[in-house]
């Protein structure tokens, strides 16, 4: 036996150096899902590169978000209301879903598809807000990919470009969770376990994850 | 039946991580509200989401129960991209002063000096 000393004592230098199977009892389709989600995040990453290079490199000024995204409640305008709604619409999206998760674990599969729908139907009313919110942007505010009344182009170009990537992701996840409920529901998994519900739980919790990052350099900057 | 390998966890933890995303949203809408500007806005702004994206990850994505092996090969990359976004910021400070000497409005114009021949 090899002396178990330094490096040798650190497990992750012994699973990396093992020649078995790196990710030990991690389901290969987590561990997939894991790796997929990092090549979103450089995408996503990407495109927020782009809004920052853009941004600080134009020489016209920034429309304001907080003005541009404000709606009016009970006659007075109020600065980003509708972001703000929707942000509190995916937190709570996504605790529905860490439920969902340990529902499915503890087998209980009724409340997990359930769990999971609720998750669905909060994405789908996030997707729906999204929509207002573009469609009031693009007919009131006149925002174009190429230009806007308020100030700098890329305001717009950046804008659609990375909400839209985002939301196309909302979408994507609602059909996600949508079939992954259903066969929940219909008692696919009760063989094979329901790693399957974590999994799907990943990709939702990223979208959130992606918003916080947009909500951050993108509304409030 | 084949054995649950998956992350089990009290539902008390994500209850406290639920609220503490809500309460940090609103502090960082609030940072809106108010009107920080400048590096009080930017600083604070950062901080909200830092703690957002961590709770998130550690949490709901339960990455802090996980082998430090699959931890490594999923955080250590995005590394990466903190470069891409410094060289970025380089860059973008010689491409705004580029543009505003050759395509830039002069706020205050100073007439030429007569000619001197």
């Amino acid at each position: 036996m090899a002396e178990a000393t330094g490096l040798r004592n650190l497990q992750v230098v012994d699973d990396w150096a093992a020649d078995v199977e790196v990710f030990r009892g991690v389901p290969w389709g987590k561990a997939m899902m894991w790796i997929f989600l990092l090549s979103d995040t450089f995408i996503f990453t990407c495109f927020l590169t782009a809004y920052m290079t853009v941004r600080m490199t134009t020489s016209e000024p920034w429309p304001n978000p907080s003005e541009v995204f404000a709606l009016e409640a009970f006659g007075v305008p109020v600065p980003l209301l509708l972001i703000a709604i929707m942000t509190f619409i995916l937190i709570t999206s996504s605790g529905t879903m860490a439920m969902a998760v340990n529902m499915g674990y503890r087998r209980r599969r009724g409340p997990a598809a359930l769990l999971m729908v609720i998750t669905a139907l909060l994405g789908a009313s996030f997707v729906g807000m999204q929509a207002f919110e573009w469609t009031k942007l693009i007919m009131d505010e006149g925002v174009r990919p190429w230009g806007n009344p308020m100030g700098a182009p890329q305001f717009g170009s950046t804008f659609f470009m990375i909400t839209g990537f985002h939301g196309l992701h909302v979408s994507a996840g609602v059909v996600y969770l949508a079939v992954v409920a259903w066969r929940v529901w219909r008692g696919r998994y009760e063989k094979q376990g329901y790693d399957i519900v974590e999994i799907t739980g990943l990709y939702w919790h990223f979208v959130d994850l992606v918003w916080v990052f947009i909500f951050a350099f993108f509304y409030l900057w | 039946m084949a054995a649950d390998t998956g992350q089990q966890h009290p539902i008390s933890v994500y209850f406290w991580i639920w609220t503490l995303l809500f309460v940090f949203s609103a502090a960082s809408y609030t940072v809106d509200y108010i009107g920080f500007q400048g590096y009080m806005r930017w600083t604070l702004i950062i901080i909200f989401m830092m703690l957002k994206a961590g709770f998130i990850v550690a949490i709901f994505m339960h990455m802090r129960w996980e082998r430090v092996a699959l931890i490594t090969a999923i955080l250590v990359p995005p590394g990466a991209l903190l470069v891409l976004v410094a060289l970025m910021a380089m860059e973008s400070d010689y491409t705004w002063a580029t543009r505003i000497l050759y395509f830039g409005e002069d706020p205050a114009p100073v007439p030429l000096p007569p000619p001197s021949h």
